[in-house]
């Protein structure tokens, strides 16, 4: 039996997408750039010292304060290592991601919970999204929007996406069900159901799915660097081309940081909702 | 009035409900038809129907289709074939938005496991019917609590339900159902996850809810005693299918099959129809040693007008009228001499069939007396009726 040219097939959607859906990555591509440089603006606006002021007394009010300190003694540390602007660049992208993977992760998650067809259409693909290697996503996104932040970031986006997706419909499939038949018998509509009911209780399953997507994002950017995303990983990149081990260590210590204070952050916002079923 | 008239009622769960559905007719059981076509006989074939005001029991053992039945009538489950009409409407051919408007205004529910929002206070628990319907903030509030009030849970409003004892949780579900002011409850076993003494609490505050209130209620159980003690009449399930309906008396003294008399056998009888179970406590009393000043005094106390007489271990000795203690005192009489010991006494396990002609043809009160001639309890015909007309039954 002859070679199946399954390569060649998906060569071949890629080279028509990207001949007839131009105009369709240059809107993403525009809008990306707008969302990616927007958040690196704020926060370079000022000088970093302030910035990890700002940044303390947020989370000192809406986590706690000992994550509160440990996170500004983290960003003072990237700021003295004369990483703050590549860290600033990183957290952009991963924002920028996690923001957007949620955005279309968790609408997803609710339908796979909703609808037995989507869920299994969706589950498969979920799993094709995860396992095949991220490296692979930089090709196609290589070839659709040219070098830059901007395939890092769909990259990232699809690397992302998958528990998202897979932890908001198991939030909503475990809300016991005999709260969703007290939900019906009031004579609740399909919405009041989901946001009154599902939602809340889902939530921290949501939350949990919300940190592993930025988690994940934040692991898929020394990846992204490999297309010109900048940032933390070009550091950590530069030392492994040039064999530098302070340089490569100190992008890499900057990324762990960087990892602590956004899991802690969003763990403790999900720990905060947790109500017993 | 019929509120509810159930016709013909069946449901089956599977793809193909004519195959198992034509079985049945024939006489199948529900085993062979779920083994032989792979669907699930829900409830088969059920007629009845609820008066205004009436506590109607569904009762039979897990698997009887009793829950099945009652989310019928709310449609959360969709009946296969047959007819529920509620107010003069087919309600198996309404569409949904029908069927939403009557869940919020017409019908509400209490389940078994309270099924309260575990991410909302009490208050907003019992305002959830409110909020769905559209009611504003504050109004909606000011309803809840005073439901919340009336199911006397008043302090606690702002409490989370897993902050609340069982019995507390189910009061919230209570007040969660009452609050849309619905003509119709449905008690899905409602009082089955609470521990025996809690659950007869509940039920006598059900009752006495129902005296002010009125609903029309649908009450599902697998408990005999609770079903005879609530229902103004029972249905009987068994397999599906409904094999009695009547008053708590027709069941227990006429059962229409095998199955009933089986299912009946088990109730406690001596508890339900007995002297004992309508007795009241045997105070006051006096002793022997007393003497008939102390006998007045009582008497006078709590406004009798007789006094049962007993030795010191509580053996009966005999009955005192206040004319007789009066003279007593007056004349300087033995008090051994004014004890009338001729007085109806019947034993803790007489049947109140048998208890009341004896208290009807008396002008005393009646000893209930268990060994060795001790006094149990005082028959009067005062206490007599409340019994009976606490369990809902007709004796005679």
């Amino acid at each position: 039996m002859p070679k199946l040219p399954i390569g060649l097939w998906v060569e071949w959607i890629v080279d028509w997408a990207q001949v007839n859906l131009e105009e369709l990555f240059d809107f993403i591509t525009l809008i990306i750039k707008i969302l990616v440089s927007g958040i690196e603006t704020v926060f370079l606006a000022v000088h970093p010292l302030i910035v990890i002021f700002l940044v303390f007394i947020l989370i000192w009010f809406v986590s706690n304060r000992k994550i509160a300190v440990g996170t500004a003694i983290g960003l003072y540390l990237i700021y003295n290592m004369q990483l703050w602007k590549p860290s600033i660049e990183t957290l952009s992208l991963v924002l920028a991601a996690a923001a957007l993977a949620l955005l279309i992760g968790i609408p997803l998650g609710i339908l796979t919970a909703r609808s037995d067809l989507a869920h299994r259409i969706i589950m498969p693909l979920l799993d094709f999204m995860q396992t095949m290697p991220a490296f692979v996503y930089l090709i196609p996104a290589v070839l659709f929007f040219g070098l830059g932040q901007v395939p890092g970031l769909f990259a990232t986006v699809v690397f992302a996406m998958p528990p998202t997706i897979r932890l908001t419909g198991l939030g909503i499939r475990q809300v016991p069900t005999q709260l969703v038949e007290a939900s019906n018998a009031f004579g609740s509509t399909e919405w009041q159901k989901l946001t009154k009911v599902q939602i809340p209780l889902a939530l921290p399953t949501i939350m949990a799915g919300i940190n592993q997507c930025i988690m994940l994002s934040l692991s898929m950017v020394v990846i992204a660097a490999m297309i010109g995303a900048g940032g933390l990983g070009n550091e950590v990149l530069a030392g492994i081309s040039r064999l530098d081990i302070a340089k490569g260590f100190e992008g890499g210590l900057a990324i762990v940081i960087m990892a602590i204070i956004l899991d802690r952050v969003t763990q403790s916002l999900s720990e905060k909702r947790k109500v017993k079923v | 009035m019929s509120k509810i008239i159930v016709k013909n009622l069946v449901k089956i769960f599977g793809d193909h409900p004519e195959k198992a559905q034509k079985m049945m007719q024939e006489g199948y059981c529900k085993d062979e038809i779920l083994k032989k076509t792979g669907q699930t006989v829900g409830v088969f074939d059920i007629n009845f129907s609820v008066d205004e005001g009436e506590v109607f029991v569904l009762m039979g053992l897990s698997g009887s289709g009793k829950s099945t039945l009652l989310r019928c009538i709310n449609r959360l489950i969709e009946p296969t074939k047959g007819s529920i009409t509620i107010d003069d409407r087919d309600i198996t051919l309404a569409d949904p938005n029908y069927i939403r408007e009557m869940r919020r205004k017409k019908i509400s529910m209490v389940f078994q496991r309270f099924a309260l929002f575990p991410h909302r206070t009490v208050l907003d628990n019992v305002a959830y019917g409110l909020e769905i319907q559209g009611a504003a903030m504050a109004e909606r509030r000011e309803k809840a609590a005073r439901i919340i009030e009336t199911v006397g849970l008043k302090g606690w409003e702002h409490s989370m339900p897993d902050q609340l004892s069982g019995g507390m949780q189910q009061r919230v579900g209570l007040a969660r159902a009452l609050a849309n002011n619905p003509d119709i409850l449905l008690m899905d076993e409602a009082f089955s996850a609470l521990d025996p003494l809690i659950r007869k609490n509940m039920q006598d505050e059900l009752l006495s809810l129902q005296n002010t209130l009125n609903k029309t209620i649908i009450f599902v159980t697998h408990d005999l005693d609770e079903a005879l003690k609530m229902g103004d009449r029972i249905a009987l399930m068994n397999n599906g299918t409904i094999v009695q309906i009547g008053t708590a008396e027709e069941i227990l003294t006429n059962p229409a099959n095998d199955y009933v008399e089986k299912f009946v056998e088990n109730v406690d009888r001596t508890k339900l129809l007995t002297a004992e179970g309508v007795m009241k406590a045997p105070d006051p009393v006096v002793f022997l040693k007393d003497g008939p000043h102390v006998a007045l005094r009582r008497m006078k106390e709590h406004g009798i007008s007789s006094i049962f007489v007993v030795a010191r271990d509580r053996g009966l000795e005999g009955l005192v009228l206040a004319e007789d203690a009066l003279q007593a005192v007056k004349e300087h009489k033995e008090f051994k001499d004014i004890i009338i010991k001729d007085i109806p006494r019947v034993s803790a396990d007489t049947p109140l069939k048998d208890v009341i002609p004896i208290i009807a043809g008396t002008r005393f009160p009646v000893a209930v007396t268990g060994v060795e001639n001790k006094l149990m309890g005082i028959l009067v015909k005062g206490s007599v009726l409340a019994g009976m007309a606490r369990r809902g039954n007709n004796i005679a």
